[in-house]
């Protein structure tokens, strides 16, 4: 019955009890606030998802490759200010889809700058990143500028006023979906063909189960982290340069702090730690759970303040038990 | 150095080399015609595995030339040796765990045709087709990690022929397999052989490295030691070219007259593994348990040691209980276990041979919540003395012993605790010849002494040789029960596979 | 024979190169500005400042040698503070006799060091018995200790102690700063620990082979419960100093830490894999970077090129020290006979 209309192991998939916790958040939210399911907040939520959604297809990425990245925030900021500060100073009336092409241009020489570390030199990739967070950010706020940017050039602000949809719904609320949730739709198109319909994303894959395996068969094993820590380094940048155009302001302090939930919501949508597993729609479950608990816990009654706290015992909760049930499986098939 | 065969497939002449001033191998001709089938016998750092290395492109060569199909080749390298049709099966297999097997399968093919796009189909039918080619059938869409052993070997074996080989290499590739097992795998490459596919098979167990091979090559020290038509060869010259000696083997020690009961084994069952097993062991009797792989061998071995939790069932020792799935209990009363895999299970491969010996009895130095150091270290020495560990000083770590030495390590830090019953897994698993026999005598020598040793295994000679009572299970039930010198290695064969 | 083999493997000791990277920045610094850097008051004012962060590297030293790591210190340091804080501000205002505010203090500490050690253990009941990876564990559980910090204050500091609590951050004992102290004494302990108890020598086990630890009957899952429960009480300590110093607690002091303490370890030559890691390493890891990090204040070096050179520093200690790993690490070495 349960194979014929789904997919074997689907009950006990993370996407699936991802999907069902937002579900059970939703039906909890419509309950106690019956505004809450309305085309504002989806388009709210959705708002929300652009930056964080692009940095964890990111993060995914590397997890999947067997790594793991923590540098990808500060990557993402440089970029942002040092394309803002760049065009200011140079050309302040370039038109935004250089800016952008720029910025992914920086994050992926940031990204260059990983892949030397752990491809050629092969040092952990957690303590690299960990390294290279602190030398982008440092290098940012000493060399470039420590100041918030808020005269933006203009076409980046004006990319931010461009809306795929907007509206007034019949209540009187204002809903607007902005062009930037188009490029998060390129990102996920993009990574799924990358990772399902080419032999370098099988490749990624197959790195994450076995290293040793892959140098065996004759994969370019450095050529392809070096890949990965670039497209990653680029991702990171076009989701920096969003978060400045969205937020209207070039602040070089935004965004470094937020790797490690970043990670959590990838984690949450299954990507194991030990890397060869991981899919873009948990990923991406998995980051709308994070946002909805980070804009709307105050619907279900729970103070925001309790907001760490939920996120923590989600992550707890949404590792846990498939380790549980991994762990109790190996007991029995000993 | 030889001349080059023009009608051999591959050949390598005057091959040597040097790891950081060790000769590894040193002025090695070897040569295959194609469709051959070659054993490449040699103990544990004979040299083998660096000549295998060397053709999969893994390693260079030191000096030397290497030829395929007549053409030199200057600088192998693994895509470079699969393009020419050169695939080394590892002992590991080399799969990807995450992936499945039509992936596994396709992976090798589509890289050395350079293909950039993936399409899940042709994967699929390709995995297919090699499949058949070997004539087995192993679910393509299954992930490679919930395959069991043999498996896991076909699906490597797949991939090697699905990227065209016309060599391949399989290293030891029979350790994981059952006897049964191996006579399937035996046909599959006669059957390789048939279709033209060269087949160079890697092996230091004797019985099989004759049985497949036309040719046989044997390494010792990194130089080769003898070659010639299989026929040529018995079990007793191969010893005497891998060792160097002849290495008689003895029958077990008589058993002490009217010994007693030491440990009871009474109804042990887990779902799956094993059921309703029960049986006795008694001091100075060398208790061996046989099966094929998955009859519940290993499971039980790990019960009696409390690393599986059995569902029901009871284990006495001298009479009381023993808490089930406890290896910390089990320990303290005094059993012990030497695991089958040394590298993942049995050693702490960068810490020092006196820590890895010491581990099992730190809390008999433990002096008001310190460690008597000086003590620790004695007793340690002490141990790895009595047990021969080969060694220039005693804080090397224990990764640079040989394989043989390194089960000595595991088999002091048990002893250390002196033991009542010592469970044995597998105790000469990728040992050498020579080691092999020492860690007999040790076994006979320590029931000699009044312990009671259960040896698993499924290697036959070894069983016959040291145990005074050998147990053979089927699919998880204890089937018969044969007495010392009563069988031959025939019988228990058939025993085991009926 | 052996001797020489001893000194030349001391010699490659990352240990060692690091107690040369401590004394090149110190003679460094004092170079470029003598009369400043050596001045007894930045000596002082140094010997303040890295204890609370160098304690909390300690915590994670420790766990770092199980091959695990420990993400929640900086959130257990600060649940334990707002605790002890509320605790003080609740019943010993700043206006207590010396006496009465004492006997509070000592329950707030008590307190304070009882939450560590739960958190710690929470944090090694779900690595030891749900098997979740030390990372996620520790993220996750992080963000509980944060969140629950946030949740008692509502976000913002709490203060108005009695005086007495000053004591561990802002006095000297025998002429030593009290946090240098109370540090020198933790790493004591834990040097003595790690290479003196047969506890100590089963976490190196354990880290160099998890599985081998196991077959060969050491008790892990209460091994690692201890070892969350150490570094959760360490963390603790580490969030009464930034307490006492800051003279406040709050949920989101030293967030900067986490970072750094996991850098300082790893630069003290602990591997992050498990098995290899000396406490006096991480202790020459700490005077590195705080000489470094003083020496760059004297020099009017902003604190963000300090990130900078620290990151740089961790990097430049990595490549370095992976060549000592990768000797240790490589697939069996050779054997001859």
């Amino acid at each position: 019955m349960n194979g014929f209309f789904f997919p074997a192991g689907f009950f006990t998939r993370n996407e699936t009890l991802v999907a069902l916790v937002i579900l059970g958040f939703s039906c909890i939210a419509t309950v106690s606030d019956p505004n809450f399911l309305s085309i504002t907040t989806v388009s709210d939520i959705l708002r929300a998802s652009i930056v964080l959604g692009i940095l964890a297809v990111a993060a995914m990425l590397v997890l999947i490759s067997g790594g793991i990245d923590v540098s990808f925030t500060a990557v993402a900021v440089s970029a942002m200010y040092i394309t803002t500060t760049f065009t200011l100073a140079y050309w302040p009336e370039m038109p935004w889809p250089l800016i952008f092409l720029l910025s992914i241009c920086i994050g992926g020489l940031l990204g260059a700058i990983n892949g030397i570390f752990i491809a050629w030199l092969k040092l952990p990739t957690l303590i690299v990143t960990l390294g290279t967070l602190s030398v982008f950010r440092g290098f940012l706020l000493t060399f470039v500028g420590s100041q918030r940017i808020s005269a933006l050039p203009p076409d980046m602000r004006g990319f931010s006023r461009l809306m795929v949809a907007r509206g007034t719904t019949e209540g009187g609320s204002f809903y607007a979906l902005p062009l930037a949730f188009v490029a998060l739709i390129f990102v996920i198109l993009l990574t799924w063909f990358l990772l399902n319909h080419t032999v370098l994303g099988r490749t990624i894959y197959a790195l994450g189960g076995s290293v040793e395996s892959a140098r065996r068969i004759g994969i370019n094993v450095l050529r392809i982290q070096f890949f990965i820590y670039v497209y990653v380094g680029m991702l990171a940048g076009l989701a920096g340069i969003i978060h400045g155009s969205m937020s209207r302001m070039a602040d070089p302090f935004s965004l470094v702090g937020h790797e490690l939930s970043v990670i959590a919501a990838v984690v949450l949508g299954g990507a194991r730690l030990v890397g060869g597993y991981g899919t873009l729609t948990g990923t991406l479950l998995g980051v709308a759970l994070i946002v909805l608990v980070q804009n709307s816990l105050i619907v279900v009654g729970i103070p925001s303040t309790w907001q760490s706290v939920a996120i923590g015992l989600l992550i707890l909760i949404g590792t846990g038990v498939p380790a549980w049930q991994a762990k109790k499986a190996a007991a029995e098939a000993a | 150095m030889a001349l080059p065969d023009p009608g051999a497939f591959v050949s390598m002449m005057g091959v040597t080399k040097r790891y950081a001033g060790v000769t590894a191998l040193d002025n090695v001709d070897f040569r295959v015609g194609a469709g051959e089938a070659i054993c490449l016998a040699g103990e544990n750092g004979s040299g083998k595995s660096t000549l295998l290395k060397i053709l999969a492109g893994v390693e260079q060569p030191t000096e030397g030339v290497i030829q395929i199909d007549g053409l030199q080749k200057d600088q192998l390298n693994p895509r470079l040796s699969a393009a020419a049709g050169i695939m080394v099966i590892f002992q590991d297999f080399s799969l990807f765990p995450n992936l499945t097997v039509a992936e596994n399968i396709a992976f090798a093919c589509q890289l050395t045709q350079h293909q950039k796009w993936f399409h899940k189909r042709d994967a699929r039918t390709l995995a297919t087709v090699a499949l058949e080619r070997i004539g087995v059938d192993i679910p393509i869409d299954e992930r490679v990690e919930s395959l069991p052993v043999a498996h896991k070997q076909l699906v490597a074996i797949a991939r090697a022929l699905a990227s065209e080989a016309r060599l391949i290499i399989m290293d030891e590739p029979t350790t994981a397999l059952t006897e049964r097992e191996v006579r399937s795998l035996l046909r599959i490459i006669r059957m390789l052989k048939d279709d033209g596919v060269a087949v160079v098979f890697v092996s230091h167990k004797l019985a099989e490295v004759l049985e497949v091979s036309e040719r046989v090559v044997v390494l010792r020290n990194g130089c080769k030691v003898a070659e010639g038509p299989a026929e040529e060869f018995d079990t007793t010259s191969l010893t005497r070219h891998m060792t160097g000696r002849d290495v008689p083997e003895h029958p077990p020690n008589r058993l002490i007259e009217t010994p007693e009961t030491l440990m009871q084994v009474r109804n042990l069952n887990k779902e799956g593994s094993f059921h309703d097993v029960s049986f006795d062991i008694r001091k100075g009797e060398v208790l061996g348990i046989t099966g094929l792989l998955g009859s519940g061998r290993t499971s039980l071995a790990k019960a009696l040691f409390g690393l599986v939790t059995p569902d029901k069932g009871q284990i006495n020792l001298n009479g009381r209980p023993i808490p089930l799935g406890d290896p910390i209990a089990a320990a303290s009363s005094q059993i012990g276990y030497v695991p089958e895999d040394r590298l993942t299970e049995g050693l702490f491969l960068t810490q020092s041979i006196i820590r890895n010996v010491a581990i099992g009895r730190l809390d008999h130095h433990d002096k008001h919540g310190f460690l008597d150091l000086p003590a620790l270290v004695g007793d340690a020495s002490k141990w790895s003395n009595r047990f021969k560990v080969k060694t220039p000083y005693i804080e090397a770590p224990v990764q640079s012993l040989s394989g043989g030495n390194q089960q000595r390590v595991v088999l002091a830090r048990w002893l250390a605790r002196a033991p009542l019953v010592l469970i044995l897994n597998g105790p000469s698993v990728g040992v050498d010849v020579g080691s092999k026999s020492d860690i007999h005598d040790i076994i006979r020598s320590l029931a000699s002494s009044g312990l009671g040793v259960v040896v698993i295994s499924d290697d036959l000679p070894e069983l016959i040789s040291t145990c005074h009572r050998i147990l053979v299970m089927r699919l998880g039930k204890i089937i018969d029960e044969v007495g010392a010198g009563t069988v031959t290695e025939e019988e228990l064969a058939y025993k085991l596979a009926s | 024979m052996t001797s020489n083999r001893k000194t030349s493997t001391w010699r490659q000791a990352p240990e060692f190169r690091l107690a040369i990277i401590a004394v090149v920045v110190f003679a460094f610094m004092g170079m470029l500005s003598p009369e400043r850097f050596l001045s007894e008051q930045n000596l002082t004012s140094m010997a303040f400042q890295f204890p609370e962060f160098a304690i909390l590297a300690l915590a994670i030293t420790l766990v770092m040698m199980t091959g695990g790591i420990d993400l929640s210190v900086v959130g257990i340091a600060n649940l334990s503070a707002v605790v002890a804080a509320l605790i003080l501000t609740e019943f010993a205002g700043p206006d207590l006799p010396m006496q009465a505010s004492l006997l509070w203090f000592g329950f707030a500490l008590g307190a304070s060091l009882l939450i560590g050690a739960v958190a710690g253990l929470l944090n090694g009941a779900l690595v030891a018995f749900l098997g979740l990876p030390p990372i996620l564990a520790t993220l996750g559980a992080g963000l509980v200790f944060t969140g629950l910090a946030i949740a008692l204050t509502g976000g913002s500091a709490v203060m108005g102690f009695p005086e007495v609590v000053a004591v561990i951050g802002n006095t000297q004992v025998l002429g030593l700063p009290t946090p240098l102290l109370i540090f020198i004494l933790l790493a004591m302990a834990l040097h003595l620990l790690m290479t003196r108890t047969a506890f100590g020598i089963r976490i190196s086990m354990f880290g160099t082979n998890p599985l081998a630890a196991l077959y060969a009957a050491v008790d892990v899952k209460g091994m690692l419960l201890k070892v969350y429960m150490l570094s959760g009480l360490f963390a603790s300590v580490a969030g009464m100093v930034i307490m006492s110093r800051a003279n406040s607690a709050k949920a989101d002091y030293g967030s900067s830490y986490l970072l750094l303490s996991v850098l300082i370890a790893v630069l003290g030559g602990v591997n992050p894999y498990g098995g290899y890691g000396r406490v006096i390493g991480v202790v020459f890891a700490v005077l590195s970077m705080q000489f470094l990090s003083s020496g760059l204040n004297m020099l009017q070096v902003s604190n963000f090129a300090r990130e900078l050179i620290w990151g740089a520093l961790l990097l430049f200690v990595m490549t370095t020290n992976t060549t000592f790993w990768n000797t240790f690490r490589l697939p069996l070495a050779r054997h001859k006979k």
